[in-house]
C-alpha cells in the first residue's frame, strides 16, 4: 500500500502544476462549501436567538383562545394577574425571566403622517427588557411609571423623521373594542439592528400600555427566559397545572425551523452543484494523465498488475488530490469562516414578522458540518476518479503498449 | 522437458471487412532453458507471436499451453495471474516506469507477488549486481543512458523468478556496444538461473547468441531449428 501511495503521489508530482490547479479548483469548492454552510447556520440561529430574545421567548403562557395574529385584547382572551404568575414562573428552577407583556395594533401619527404600528408594552426594569436598554440609541429608557413615553425604533423614527422629544399621536384598539387617542413624547430611539422588529414595534411601559387598552391587570402573555434552551422541555412540564397553554420556542418559531428545512434542501442542491463542476477538474485531470501515461499502464498490466490494481492506482491519485484540496480548502475556508464570525456580514434590512433576522449575520461553522462536507466532497471526488481509473483499468495490455485505443 | 506449446495459433485483425494474418497456423514447442531467436522480417509476426506467448494477447484460433496449462482461453485476470509468477518482459522501448528509480522498478513485481521486505531487498540488490547496475540504483530512468536502463529491465523481468522471459528486439534502440553487452547478460543469466529466454529480432548480428532459431514470415513459421547446445 506504501508503494502504491508512493507511486501515486510521484505520479501526481509530474505535472505539479496541473495537479496543483486540479487541487485548488477542489479547494476553493470545499471552501465555498464551509462559507455557505455556515453562513446558512449563522442566518438561522442568527433568526432563532432573535426572535428568542424579541418575540417569542423560551417559553409563553397564553390563552388557549388568544391569537397573535389578531392581537386580541377581550379580557377573556388576555392572562390574568400576570404578575403574580410571573413571580411563581420565576420561582422554577431554570427560568432566568417571565414578565409580562401586552401587544395590541395602533396607528401611530406625527406631523402630517402615520404609520401602523405594533405596540409592546413591557416591564422596562425586567431583566427580559435588556435587549431594548441596550439598544438605546438616543433619548432615556423607559420607566415603569412614565404616563406619556414612548421608545420608537430607529428606522420607523426615521421615516415618520422623529426625534427624541418631538411629540406623536397615538391610537390603539381597547379591550371594549373602541379606539383610543393619546398624545406621547418620544423618550428615546433604539435599536435591536432587526429591521423588521424595529420599523413596526413600538415600546410603551406596561401599566400606560394597560391604562390605555383598558386591559387593567391583563397581559397578551407571560414571557418566559431560561437559562438554557434545553431546559424548555422540563420547565414546561411545570406549567401544565396552568389554566392558559404554554407554548416552547419550537412551536412558536416553526416557520424558522421549516425555512431551515427548506434552505438545507436548496443547500444540498448547491452544494451537488459545486462539487460537480469540482470533481469535473479532477476527472478531466486524470483523465488526461490516462492517456498521457498509456504506456505506464501496458508495461503494469505485463508485469501482472490486475485491473483492479490499476484502478486502485488511480485512485490513490485521486484520494491524494482530494485530501490535499480539502487541506488548502479548509485553511482558505476556516480563514474566510473565521473572518465572518468576527465581522459578520451585513445585510441590511430583511426578514418580517415572525421572521426576524439581524441586520448582520455571523457566520458559524459546526464541527458536525464541516464532517459532512467533508465526507459528501470526498465521496464525490472519489466518483469522480472512479470513471477515469476504469478507462485506464480497461485497456487492452496490447493497445496500451503501443500507446493508445483507449475503450 | 516441454515449457511452451503452440498448436495450429493464428492470429487475425479485422479492420472493417478486411482481415489481416499476422499468424497463420503456428504450431511449435519450447523446451525450458532454451535460448531462442524468433527471427524474420518486420511484419512476420514476431512481436505478435511473442505477445501470445506472454499472454498479452489471445490466439484469434488455436491453442496455447504454458507448463502444461491451456492459457488460450484464460481470462483478463487470470492472464495477469500468470505474467506476474510465470513471465517477465523486455520490450524495445525501455519500458521502465519513470518515476521510480532503478531499485524500485525491478522491486515493483515483487510487490504484487507477496515477497517479504527481506527477501525483496535482497533479490533487487542482487538482480541489479548481476546486471552491473549496483552503483545507479537510485537514479530514476531519465538519469540512465539507453543500455542502462535495458539492463535494469533485465533485472526487473528475472525479479519474479518467472519460468520465462521474454524480449522483444531488446537491442533495437542501443548502440553496437550496449546491444552486445545487453545480449551477453541475457545469455549469461539464461545460463545462470535456467531461465527459458525467448526474443524476437531481425537484427542478423543477434542471431548467432541464439541456441535455436525459429524464422517466421508472413506470420508461419518457415525454419525451425533444433536447440544446439554449446
Amino acid at each position: 500500500m506504501i508503494a502504491f501511495l508512493k507511486l501515486a503521489l510521484r505520479n501526481l508530482g509530474r505535472n505539479r502544476r496541473r495537479s496543483f490547479f486540479s487541487a485548488l479548483a477542489l479547494a476553493l469548492g470545499f471552501a465555498l462549501l464551509l462559507i455557505m454552510a455556515s453562513f446558512l447556520r449563522g442566518e438561522m440561529e442568527s433568526a432563532l436567538q432573535t426572535s428568542i430574545r424579541l418575540q417569542s421567548g423560551h417559553l409563553q403562557v397564553r390563552s388557549s383562545s388568544y391569537d397573535e395574529d389578531k392581537n386580541s385584547l377581550k379580557w377573556e382572551d388576555l392572562v390574568n394577574d400576570p404578575l403574580a404568575l410571573c413571580a411563581q414562573i420565576k420561582a422554577l428552577p431554570g427560568v432566568k425571566d417571565a414578565t409580562p407583556r401586552l401587544i395590541a395594533s395602533g396607528i401611530l401619527v406625527a406631523r402630517d403622517q402615520s404609520a401602523g404600528v405594533r405596540v409592546l408594552g413591557l416591564e422596562p426594569e425586567a431583566p427580559a427588557s435588556e435587549p431594548y436598554r441596550l439598544g438605546l440609541l438616543q433619548g432615556d429608557f423607559l420607566a415603569a411609571n412614565d404616563r406619556e413615553g414612548l421608545l420608537i425604533g430607529k428606522p420607523l423614527a426615521d421615516k415618520l423623521h422623529l426625534s427624541v422629544g418631538d411629540r406623536v399621536s397615538l391610537s390603539v384598539n381597547t379591550s371594549n373594542g373602541d379606539v383610543d387617542e393619546q398624545r406621547f413624547i418620544v423618550r428615546g430611539i433604539y435599536s435591536t439592528q432587526t429591521y423588521a422588529f424595529d420599523s413596526s414595534t413600538l415600546l410603551l411601559p406596561l401599566a400606560k400600555a394597560q391604562a390605555m387598552t383598558r386591559t387593567e391587570n391583563y397581559a397578551s402573555l407571560i414571557f418566559i427566559l431560561l437559562n438554557k434552551m434545553a431546559d424548555s422541555e422540563a420547565v414546561r412540564s411545570r406549567l401544565t397545572s396552568l389554566p392558559y397553554s404554554v407554548l416552547d420556542w419550537k412551536e412558536m418559531n416553526e416557520i424558522i425551523v421549516q425555512f431551515e428545512d427548506m434552505a438545507n434542501s436548496y443547500m444540498s442542491i448547491f452544494y451537488l452543484i459545486v462539487l460537480a463542476i469540482t470533481a469535473s477538474v479532477i476527472t478531466n485531470t486524470l483523465i488526461m494523465a490516462v492517456f498521457e501515461r498509456t504506456r505506464e499502464i501496458g508495461i503494469l498490466s505485463a508485469i501482472g498488475w490486475r485491473s483492479k490494481e490499476i484502478v486502485g492506482l488511480f485512485l490513490y491519485e485521486t484520494a491524494l488530490l482530494t485530501v490535499g484540496g480539502i487541506l488548502i480548502g479548509l485553511i482558505l475556508g476556516l480563514a474566510a469562516v473565521g473572518y465572518l464570525a468576527t465581522h459578520g456580514f451585513y445585510i441590511g434590512g430583511m426578514g418580517m414578522s415572525g421572521f426576524l433576522i439581524g441586520d448582520t449575520i455571523y457566520a458559524q461553522l459546526t464541527l458536525k458540518d464541516t464532517v459532512q462536507l467533508m465526507i459528501v466532497t470526498i465521496v464525490i471526488t472519489m466518483l469522480a476518479g472512479l470513471y477515469p481509473a476504469i478507462l485506464a483499468a480497461r485497456l487492452e495490455p496490447v493497445d496500451a503498449l503501443r500507446g493508445g485505443k483507449h475503450a | 522437458m516441454e515449457l511452451i506449446k503452440v498448436e495450429n495459433v493464428s492470429r487475425v485483425y479485422r479492420i472493417g471487412e478486411v482481415q489481416t494474418y499476422a499468424l497463420r497456423n503456428v504450431s511449435l514447442t519450447i523446451q525450458r532453458g532454451e535460448f531462442t531467436a524468433l527471427v524474420g522480417p518486420s511484419g512476420s509476426g514476431k512481436t505478435t507471436l511473442l505477445q501470445i506467448l506472454g499472454c498479452l494477447d489471445q490466439p484469434s484460433e488455436g491453442r496455447v499451453w504454458i507448463d502444461g496449462k491451456e492459457v488460450s482461453q484464460l481470462n483478463r485476470n487470470q492472464r495477469a495471474d500468470l505474467r506476474r509468477g510465470s513471465i517477465g518482459f523486455i520490450f524495445q522501448f525501455f519500458a521502465l516506469i519513470p518515476t521510480l528509480t532503478a531499485y524500485e522498478n525491478v522491486e515493483m513485481p515483487l510487490l504484487l507477488n507477496g515477497t517479504s521486505a527481506a527477501e525483496r531487498r535482497q533479490r533487487v540488490l542482487d538482480l541489479l549486481a548481476a546486471v552491473g547496475m549496483s552503483e545507479r540504483a537510485n537514479h530514476r530512468p531519465n538519469q540512465l543512458s539507453g543500455g542502462e536502463q535495458q539492463r535494469v529491465a533485465v533485472a526487473r523481468a528475472l525479479a519474479p523468478q518467472p519460468l520465462m522471459i521474454l524480449a522483444d528486439e531488446p537491442t533495437a534502440n542501443l548502440d553496437t556496444e550496449n546491444g552486445q553487452q545487453v545480449m551477453e547478460i541475457m545469455q549469461r543469466l539464461n545460463r545462470e538461473t535456467g531461465t527459458t529466454f525467448i526474443f524476437a529480432t531481425h537484427d542478423p548480428r543477434l542471431f548467432g547468441y541464439a541456441r535455436r532459431t525459429i524464422v517466421l514470415r508472413d506470420g508461419q513459421v518457415v525454419e525451425n531449428s533444433q536447440e544446439s547446445h554449446p
